[in-house]
C-alpha cells in the first residue's frame, strides 16, 4: 500500500461521512440552525436591548461569535460520536478494520467528517445571524483558523467518546453533563471581566473559554484571553486528544475484542 | 507455498473464556479448506484473529509468509473475509458499499466502480444495485458481503457460514461461484454447519472443539475413516420385527415398512441386499440415514467432549 492508495482510503471514509450527514440534513443541518436563530432572537433581541453593552458592542453583536463557536462544538462531536458508535454497534466498522488502513488513516477520516460538519453548521448559523447581526469580521484569518481547530478537537474528543460508549445513552452523556455545561459557562453569554476574581480563574480552566474568546477575537476584536494563548491551549488539547486516540484505535478499545 | 501457517495460537476472553487453546494449523495455497467445529468451538474467534479482529493472546499467524504482528497491512491487503453477521451499514445503496470497501483497500474509484458492476452481476445483485442493503433478503445480504470481500481481490478468502439461510438452489449456484474463484486461484478457508457443503467443496479439513484442532486431515482420508454408515431401508414388505442381519451393526426397524441398517465398512450394499432378499424382504429404496462428514463430525466432537 502506498501514500497514493492510503490517499483514496482517507478520501472514501471522508466521502462516507458527509453523505452521512447530508443524506440526513433534516436531522444534522437544520435543527442547530434554528436553535440558534432561537437564542439570537430570546438573548440578542428580546434580553440585549435590556442588558445594553457589553466589551464596547451590542450585546447581540458579543454573543453572536460564542453561538457560532457553540454550535461548531456540538455539531462536529455529535458527528463523529454518532457516527463511530453507530459504526461499531452495527458492526460496520470492521470494513475498515480488516482493510489496509493505518489507524491514523481512520482517525483523520472520522475527524474530517466532524470538522467538515461543524463548518458547514457554522458558515450556516454565520448566514443566519445576518438577518439580526451586521456582518464584520476584524480578522478572518483567526476566525478560520480557531473554527478549524475546535471542531478538528472535538472531533477527536467525540470518537473517544464513541470508543468507550456501549449504548446510545452513553453518547447522549458527556454532550448533556460535560460539553454543554462547559460551553455554557465558556463566556459565550458574558465576559468574564463581570465576575468576581475567584470565578474569573476558575473560568481559566474551561478549556472552551479559549475558543470563544478567541473566535471572538478574530470577528469582533476584543478577548477576555490574549490569542496566541488560546491558540496554545487548543492545540494542546488536540495534541492530548490526538494521542488517546491513537492508543485507544491501537489497542482495538471497544472495537476488538 | 503456504497461504496460511498457525502456530501456537492462544485466546483467552477477558471475562477469562479460554476460546483457543494453542491451535496449529497450515493451509496451503490454492486450498479449499474446511474449518469445522459445533457452535463456541472456537472457528470464529480463530478467523476473528487472521481478520485482525480479534486480539490474539499469544502464538503466530502468518498469511503467504507475512507475519501478523509485523506487516499487518500486508497481510490484510491479502485477505478477503465474509462474516457470520452483517456487518454492513444497512441503510447505505448496495453498490456503495461494495465500491467504499475498494476505496478502503485504496483502489481508485474508477476501477471499484467497475468491479462492483462485474461482482454484483456475478452474484445476481446487480437489479438492486441502488437499494439499501436493509432491503435485500437475507440471502441476497450474504451475497453483498462475498461480493464486497471480493472486490480488492484477495489471495485468500475467508468465508464464515456464507451460506447460512440461503435457500438450496442459491446456496448451489453460491458453491458453483466459490468453487470458480477457488479454481482462479484464491485459496478459500470454509466455515459451514452445511457438513454437505463442506464435503462437496473442501479438500483438506480441520475440526476444531473446545478451542483445540482435534482433527486436520484430506477430506478423502477423512472419510475413509468412517468405519460404518447408516442406511435407510424402504421395504415393499410389512415387517413385524427388525430383521437378523449377520455381520452388520445396530439394525432398527423404524415403521413396518421401514428399517435402519449400520453397514461396517467391511460389509457391501449388495452384502446387505443379498441377505434381505433371502429373508423375503424386497427393499424398495434406500439413502443414507446422515451425510457420511456429518456422522464423522459427530463421532468426533461428542469423543471430545467425553475426554474433556
Amino acid at each position: 500500500m502506498s501514500a497514493g492508495n492510503y490517499w483514496i482510503a482517507f478520501q472514501t471514509i471522508v466521502r462516507k461521512e458527509i453523505l452521512r450527514f447530508s443524506r440526513i440534513w433534516m436531522q444534522t443541518l437544520i435543527p442547530p440552525v434554528v436553535m440558534v436563530a432561537l437564542y439570537f432572537i430570546i438573548f440578542g433581541n428580546l434580553i440585549g436591548q435590556r442588558i445594553g453593552e457589553m466589551d464596547g458592542m451590542n450585546y447581540i453583536d458579543f454573543i453572536m461569535p460564542g453561538l457560532v463557536m457553540m454550535s461548531i462544538i456540538t455539531n462536529s462531536y455529535a458527528n463523529v460520536v454518532s457516527s463511530f458508535y453507530s459504526a461499531k454497534h452495527s458492526y460496520y466498522i470492521e470494513e475498515m478494520l480488516i482493510a489496509p488502513i493505518p489507524n491514523i488513516v481512520i482517525l483523520l477520516g472520522y475527524v474530517t467528517g466532524g470538522v467538515v460538519r461543524g463548518l458547514c453548521v457554522g458558515i450556516a448559523v454565520t448566514i443566519v445571524s445576518l438577518i439580526f447581526t451586521d456582518f464584520y469580521i476584524d480578522n478572518p484569518f483567526t476566525v478560520l483558523i480557531v473554527a478549524f481547530l475546535t471542531a478538528f478537537l472535538f472531533s477527536l474528543a467525540g470518537l473517544i467518546n464513541a470508543v468507550y460508549a456501549n449504548s446510545y445513552d452513553h453518547i447522549a452523556i458527556i454532550p448533556t453533563f460535560v460539553l454543554t455545561p462547559l460551553t455554557y459557562l465558556g463566556g459565550i453569554f458574558y465576559s468574564i471581566k463581570l465576575l468576581p476574581e475567584f470565578w474569573q480563574q476558575a473560568s481559566l480552566i474551561n478549556p472552551v473559554l479559549y475558543m470563544v474568546n478567541s473566535f471572538r477575537f478574530g470577528f469582533r476584536g476584543v478577548s477576555d484571553i490574549d490569542l496566541s494563548l488560546a491558540i496554545g491551549v487548543i492545540l494542546f488539547f488536540i495534541l492530548v486528544l490526538f494521542s488517546i486516540c491513537m492508543i485507544l484505535l491501537h489497542r482495538g478499545t471497544g472495537i476488538k475484542h | 507455498m503456504l497461504a496460511l501457517e498457525i502456530s501456537n495460537l492462544h485466546k483467552t476472553y477477558a471475562n477469562g473464556l479460554q476460546a483457543l487453546k494453542g491451535i496449529d494449523l497450515t493451509v496451503e495455497q490454492g486450498d479449499f479448506f474446511a474449518l469445522l467445529g459445533p457452535n463456541g468451538a472456537g472457528k470464529s474467534t480463530c478467523i476473528g484473529i487472521i481478520s485482525s479482529l480479534v486480539n490474539k493472546t499469544s502464538g503466530n499467524v502468518e498469511v503467504f509468509g507475512h507475519s501478523l504482528d509485523r506487516e499487518l497491512i500486508k497481510v490484510k491487503s491479502l485477505l478477503g473475509s465474509v462474516p457470520q453477521e452483517f456487518n454492513f451499514n444497512v441503510f447505505e445503496p448496495v453498490n456503495e458499499i461494495v465500491t467504499n470497501q475498494g476505496g478502503f483497500y485504496g483502489i481508485p474509484a474508477k476501477v471499484a466502480r467497475k468491479r462492483t458492476e462485474f461482482y454484483l452481476k456475478e452474484l445476481g445483485l446487480w437489479p438492486h444495485r441502488n437499494v439499501q442493503a436493509r432491503q435485500l433478503s437475507g440471502g441476497m445480504k450474504r451475497r453483498l458481503m462475498i461480493a464486497r470481500a471480493l472486490i480488492h481481490k484477495p489471495r485468500l478468502m475467508i468465508l464464515d457460514e456464507p451460506t447460512a439461510g440461503v435457500d438450496i438452489e442459491l446456496r448451489r449456484s453460491m458453491w458453483d461461484f466459490m468453487d470458480e474463484i477457488n479454481r482462479n486461484g484464491t485459496t478459500i478457508i470454509l466455515t459451514t454447519h452445511y457438513l454437505e457443503e463442506a464435503e462437496r467443496m473442501c479438500r483438506n479439513i480441520a475440526i476444531i472443539d473446545e478451542g483445540s484442532i482435534i482433527k486436520n486431515t484430506s477430506m478423502k482420508t477423512l472419510l475413509k475413516s468412517l468405519n460404518s454408515e447408516t442406511f435407510v431401508l424402504y421395504l415393499k414388505n410389512i415387517i413385524s420385527e427388525a430383521p437378523e442381519l449377520s455381520g452388520f451393526g445396530k439394525t432398527l426397524m423404524v415403521d413396518e415398512h421401514t428399517i435402519e441398517v449400520e453397514v461396517p465398512e467391511s460389509l457391501s450394499l449388495n452384502d446387505l441386499i443379498q441377505q434381505l432378499d433371502t429373508q423375503g424382504l424386497i427393499v424398495n429404496r434406500m439413502r443414507n440415514k446422515s451425510n457420511r462428514l456429518e456422522e464423522l463430525f459427530i463421532t468426533l466432537t461428542s469423543k471430545a467432549e467425553k475426554l474433556s
